[in-house]
């Protein structure tokens, strides 16, 4: 297999759309339902961006090599049924076979249907695109998205708590303990950024701060 | 039917679906009701056939995983020397529509040794917790005293109600030992109400619910403790 494609300007854009320029929270504001309700802990947020990725790649995929079979007319609720039974698929698999994984995630997985970008990506790129670069943008949305639920989920998780990756054994295994942090000492704890109130008020600095980036990066060009 | 005919016939249906599925073909079939009628039908049979597949490969799977949970969750309040027995094949199902335990049958897992009951552990419900039921399992010696208590699943703040949780506070370690008889009535309440468990500091509600839920859970119990204790002697 041939990665140097990955490197061609087409794919390039891809990413670079997944990843800042059209990202699915910062520039789309999709998703914001699971991504509030998830995002206590930076762990969580990980774990629900790694499951969201597979989703997306598969039913981008999927997707992708059947455009040429779904008419328009019907296409939502072909994608509809598409993405939900793959979500029940990554459920159901998961909590026989990654069981203590499910325990972590299972109440987050149901949550990915309601993830308006999965379907968005779909209609959008997949059902239009030839099968491999929809594949690749499915992971980079799906990558950037990840990235803005860790990064939020770390910014509530050290205010409500003082501790950074709670829990991240048990998401990725015992290797993985040297994440857990405790960043701030006895912290009595910060209740609103627990709470998803908390959790948007903090989305709505990061987005801030993205269009600040973007506005600067205007003026030098 | 030899091979060879079997074969060109194979390659003439192959050949046909491939012309079938040329885009230009798809073009002229997409905008016809019947093509897009089976279209859908077909995407629906192909998901419920996976989906079914899937569930037929993985109950059994997941069935003994849970099976599992409640094995763990229940040795963590029945300690393993009590009992020699297999916890979740030992039990007796009780009414328990009149103790107000969420159900109106509760599945009593009985901790024998050599025979003789040791103790009980049973899962129940405080129905009226500050953000919805809290899902509690109980072991209980044979004296009616409490080995442990844990909470299974709530929806109580985070940050405050939680520390009901093991994993966030010590609190729910208070009960042990604690039972009707070396505990009065009146002092199965919270602090603020002149009993002798802590509440949280900016929560209240959930740790007075689960205390009053432990209680029901015992009493719950010494109604039933003479036709539990005899259960041990039939076997």
């Amino acid at each position: 297999m041939n990665l140097s494609i990955l490197f061609s300007p087409e794919y390039k854009r891809i990413a670079r759309d997944g990843l800042w320029d059209n990202n699915v929270v910062l520039t789309q504001n999709l998703a914001l339902c699971p991504l509030l309700a998830v995002t206590g802990t930076a762990t969580n947020g990980l774990g629900m961006g790694l499951a969201t990725i597979a989703v997306m790649v598969a039913s981008n995929g999927i997707v992708s090599l059947n455009r040429h079979l779904i008419p328009s007319e019907i296409r939502i609720p072909i994608f509809v049924l598409l993405i939900a039974a793959l979500v029940t698929l990554v459920d159901i698999c998961l909590n026989a076979w990654m069981h203590e994984l499910h325990k972590v995630l299972g109440l987050f997985i149901p949550l990915i249907v309601t993830n308006c970008a999965i379907l968005g990506r779909v209609e959008s790129f997949a059902s239009k695109q030839e099968p491999l670069p929809s594949l690749w943008d499915g992971f980079m949305m799906g990558v950037g998205f990840t990235l803005v639920m860790v990064i939020l989920g770390a910014m509530r998780e050290i205010s409500s708590t003082g501790t950074l990756f709670a829990n991240a054994s048990v998401l990725l295994g015992e290797s993985f303990r040297f994440m857990e942090l405790t960043v701030i000492d006895d912290y009595k704890g910060f209740l609103l950024t627990a709470l998803p109130p908390g959790g948007f008020i903090m989305l709505g600095f990061l987005v801030a701060m993205k269009r600040l980036f973007d506005q600067k990066a205007e003026k030098k060009a | 039917m030899n091979l060879e005919t079997i074969k060109t016939q194979f390659d003439k249906a192959l050949a046909k679906v491939k012309v079938w599925l040329e885009p230009e073909n798809l073009e002229q079939l997409r905008p016809q009701l019947h093509y897009q009628t089976g279209v859908l039908a077909g995407f629906a049979l192909v998901a419920a056939l996976l989906l079914g597949m899937a569930d037929l490969v993985t109950r059994d799977v997941i069935q003994l995983r849970l099976e599992e949970d409640l094995k763990a969750k229940l040795e963590e309040v029945i300690p393993a020397e009590m009992h020699d027995n297999d916890l979740l094949f030992d039990t007796v199902t009780l009414p328990s529509a009149d103790a107000n335990l969420g159900a109106n049958e509760t599945i009593v897992y009985l901790a024998k040794k050599a025979g003789e009951v040791n103790g009980v552990c049973f899962k129940f419900v405080a129905p009226d917790g500050y953000a919805g039921a809290i899902s509690l399992v109980m072991g209980i010696d044979k004296n009616g005293e409490i080995l442990g208590v844990r909470v299974i699943s709530h929806t109580e703040t985070p940050g405050l109600g939680d520390k009901i949780e093991i994993s966030k506070s010590k609190w729910i370690l208070s009960f042990n030992g604690k039972s009707l008889d070396n505990v009065s009535f009146e002092q199965w309440a919270v602090k603020k109400d002149n009993g002798i468990f802590d509440q949280f500091s900016g929560a209240t509600i959930t740790p007075r619910k689960v205390v009053l839920a432990i209680r029901r859970g015992l009493e719950f119990y010494k109604a039933n403790q003479a036709a539990l204790l005899a259960t041990g002697e039939k076997s």
